[in-house]
């Protein structure tokens, strides 16, 4: 770890409420990880598993308590795709675009999403329940062309039956 | 030793040697573009393939380890292909700027594609585009041009300790850049500058400010006075085929005056008030046994290094702002009322080594003279260069002229201010004389834990000591004050210098060379030119900067007293904690203004 560390941390102020509660376990997730020397990718995957998503006042805050770089925090942060810095919606819908996918038609699932949800890959509806993101194959090429929702597998899916897909998960 | 061959030859070198380095040897030419020996060797950019006979694939000579009996081939035609295609590979996505780039001629990429012939790109596919940032009064960064050599990362990080840059995104989008791709305004940068002198493209350079030179002298309404930094004398021949080192002050004035300043200046006048400035301060301090020890606040790199990473170390920086910013404030007000001038008319400018001197005009609190700006252009020495040559002049057959009065005579203690070093000495030399009544011999001060920093001790004689110490590179500065902080050292009075080789002749607004593939060896062309400086101070008459006669008119006809009232108000300053990073980010703010957080105070141009 850098020089930097013995830096005072500055108080962030932002008006994001949803953030601000959180700040008490990142608070705990950042001291037990100085004490146990955690890895950099560990640290920002439990960081992660608490706010959603890893935003800009998320990324500082973790540089200034563990006086690492932001340089350095970010970098590792846009190498992983498992690290997103953009908030997900209650169901993360994750495209397949594996080759068997992609031959089978995923990108004409993935455009009649985004007329659907009307987002483009990693973005969220406005009223938060959906986000879309794309994925390397998953390995279920059998039941091509697939998509993800917060994990659960849909196979066989096509242009007709996307709608189907959402409405079961409560969509307007 | 170890004995081997490279294309046919024998040679011999010591174990440990890459085969790049014994190919040298036998001045045996391989390319290398991301190798910056001792700083950045990360074997990445595969330009340096050789073929080792009983290796499956070609080998980056700059990470081969040289062995017993090694056979090594430089220049068979799948070596020279394959170079060719690493240069074809960065080139398919490099814009094609060169006529207008920053780095036209001074571009490593640029000279590989020469020397490899390249006259067309078989690969065709699709361009890196970023956005431009040129919001820092220092430095531009293009990262389209950036071709991720890393050597701006790891000066930035490993020799100077700031860590602004890394590896960002990855695959086909990756580049080089602070984290966010913010704008170095948005990142504590302290605007050293050094990544410029290493980038081996156009990608980072330093902000061009030539038109607003050339804008006020063909104004004939303004006044333009010009003040030229210790350092300049001795490297802006460098530009003209002077050897480094070689001092060329008399001509360096002749070209000012013929590109049309109304006065041209020495810095070095401004350094010798630094001096009875900060001597006084030091000297009080010393008394009074408070904020010890004094930190020198002549380098605003190190300036906002301190303010941004030490931030606690602030009531130990001395208040007496640097030569350039002592020298504006007193133009717009001595100058002015000595040559019965108004001082709205006078358009001030400085030629410095430096880059981070362009942030620091900018400070907002740099104006105490009343007039928007006490300095209102700084130009590079490398900026200055293009100026004479754009104006057709050759500096090295100019004949010599003197400096103008009463701003343009300095002592010796001035020039040194260029120097590693040169600042301690010059107001040690002050100072002791002060308490002692008698004349200081040479400062000495030893290289401590090997060569980190220097210090010594100077005896007063009356029992008393001071107890100095000179670091260079704010990367060796961190570790002085974890010394100084761990209660492992005790100073009285701490120079810094932000710039690695040897202070601000190694600046970052140097002429700026590429192609250099040892940081060692950029390193000693820099300190060469210190010697220059050493000489000039040889050469002066006076050597101390209380005995030159005109620091003396000053106090007896303005100033009244070194660190007085009417000083205190021009000459002295306050600094700012600096949040690290911001929460907003500026790019695609460049307008607003208002939204300037605290981080960025004073950095708005
Ligand atoms: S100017 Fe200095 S501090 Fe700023 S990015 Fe370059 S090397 Fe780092
Ligand atoms: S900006 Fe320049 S020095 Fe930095 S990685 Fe890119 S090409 Fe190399
Ligand atoms: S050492 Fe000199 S050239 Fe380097 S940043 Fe400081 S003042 Fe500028
Ligand atoms: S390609 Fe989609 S699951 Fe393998
Ligand atoms: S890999 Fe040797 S110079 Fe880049």
């Amino acid at each position: 770890m850098s020089a930097l560390q013995d830096r005072k941390a500055i108080q962030m102020d932002t008006d994001d409420k949803v953030l601000e509660d959180k700040y008490e376990k990142i608070d705990e997730i950042l001291k037990e990880a100085k004490d146990k020397e955690e890895s950099l990718i560990d640290i920002l995957h439990k960081v992660q598993k608490v706010v959603g998503y890893l935003p800009r006042e998320v990324q500082i805050k973790v540089a200034q308590d563990l006086g690492i770089p932001l340089s350095e925090i970010y970098s590792v942060i846009s190498f992983y795709s498992l690290f997103s810095t953009e908030p997900k919606g209650d169901y993360n819908i994750e495209v397949c675009m594996g080759t068997a996918c992609y031959v089978k038609g995923s990108d004409e699932v993935l455009n009649e999403l985004k007329e659907e949800l009307k987002i483009e890959p990693g973005q969220v509806t406005d009223d938060g329940k959906f986000s879309l993101e794309t994925t390397r194959c998953v390995g279920a090429c059998g039941m091509a062309p697939v998509l993800l929702v917060n994990g659960e597998a849909h196979g066989q899916v096509d242009k007709e039956n996307v709608a189907e897909i959402l409405d079961s998960y409560g969509k307007e | 030793m170890i004995n081997l061959t490279i294309d046919g030859q024998q040679v011999e070198i010591k174990a440990g040697a890459k085969v790049l380095d014994a190919a040298e040897k036998l001045d045996i030419d391989i390319p290398t573009l991301c190798y910056l020996e001792g700083v950045n060797e990360p074997g990445a950019c595969r330009v340096c393939v050789v073929e080792i006979i009983g290796e499956k694939d070609l080998q980056p000579a700059c990470k081969y380890n040289v062995r017993e009996g090694l056979e090594v081939k430089t220049n068979t035609p799948e070596v020279l292909n394959a170079r060719k295609e690493v240069i074809e590979l960065l080139l398919s996505d490099h814009p094609f700027d060169c006529l207008t780039c920053a780095a036209n001629m001074n571009c490593e990429l640029q000279a590989l594609a020469k020397q490899f012939g390249i006259r067309e790109i078989d690969l065709q596919g699709a361009k890196n585009e970023y956005p431009i940032d040129d919001l820092s009064p220092s430095l531009v960064r293009e990262p389209s041009k950036c071709i991720m050599c890393r050597r701006c990362i790891e000066v930035c990080a490993g020799v100077q300790e700031v860590h602004i840059y890394d590896i960002l995104e990855r695959g086909f989008g990756a580049v080089a850049g602070p984290a966010f791709n913010d704008s170095l305004m948005d990142t504590p940068c302290i605007t050293c500058g050094q990544c410029i002198l290493v980038c081996p493209t156009g990608a980072l350079h330093a902000k061009d400010d030539k038109q607003k030179v050339w804008d006020a002298l063909r104004d004939s309404e303004k006044h333009a006075v010009i003040q030229t930094a210790p350092a300049i004398r001795v490297t802006i021949g460098e530009m003209f085929g002077l050897e480094p080192g070689s001092l060329a002050t008399g001509q360096l004035v002749t070209a000012l005056k013929r590109l049309g300043f109304d006065k041209v200046f020495d810095d070095c006048f401004g350094a010798d008030v630094v001096v009875m400035e900060e001597g006084h301060e030091l000297m009080e301090r010393l008394e009074s046994g408070q904020d010890l020890p004094q930190f020198t606040s002549c380098c605003p790199a190190w300036v906002k290094f301190c303010e941004s990473f030490y931030p606690e170390l602030i009531p130990n920086l001395s208040s007496c702002k640097s030569p350039q910013q002592v020298f504006g404030a007193l133009v717009k007000t001595y100058y002015a009322q000595q040559a019965e001038i108004d001082a709205s008319s006078i358009f001030s400018v400085s030629v410095m080594p430096c880059v981070a001197k362009k942030y620091e005009a900018a400070r907002e609190e740099m104006n105490d003279s009343g007039q928007d700006r006490d300095v209102d252009c700084n130009l590079t020495t490398q900026e200055l260069g293009e100026m004479i040559k754009e104006a057709g002049l050759d500096l090295s057959k100019l004949p010599e002229t003197e400096y103008d009065e009463p701003m343009g005579y300095a002592s010796g203690a001035g020039v040194i201010f260029g120097s590693t070093g040169g600042v301690c000495e010059a107001t040690l030399r002050t100072v002791y004389e002060k308490i002692t009544g008698t004349e200081l011999n040479r400062v000495e001060l030893k290289e401590v834990r090997g060569k980190d920093f220097k210090e010594g001790i100077i005896d007063l004689g009356d029992g008393r000591i001071i107890k100095a110490a000179v670091a260079r590179g704010t990367g060796n500065a961190r570790k002085l004050i974890e010394k100084l902080q761990s209660g492992e050292a005790d100073y009285d009075f701490v120079e810094v210098m932000a710039c690695p080789n040897g202070g601000c002749v190694g600046g970052g607004g140097q002429p700026n060379y590429s192609g250099y593939d040892s940081w060692r060896e950029m390193g000693d062309k820099f300190v060469q030119r210190a010697e220059g400086l050493v000489e000039a101070d040889r050469g002066k008459e006076h050597r101390k900067a209380h005995e030159n006669p005109f620091v003396e008119k000053l106090y007896n006809e303005f100033l009244e007293k070194p660190h007085g009232e009417k000083s205190q108000k021009l000459l002295h300053t306050g600094y700012v904690t600096r949040q690290l990073y911001t929460d907003s980010r500026l790019v695609g703010k460049k307008e607003a203004s208002s939204e300037i957080s605290d981080a960025r105070k004073g950095e708005e141009a």
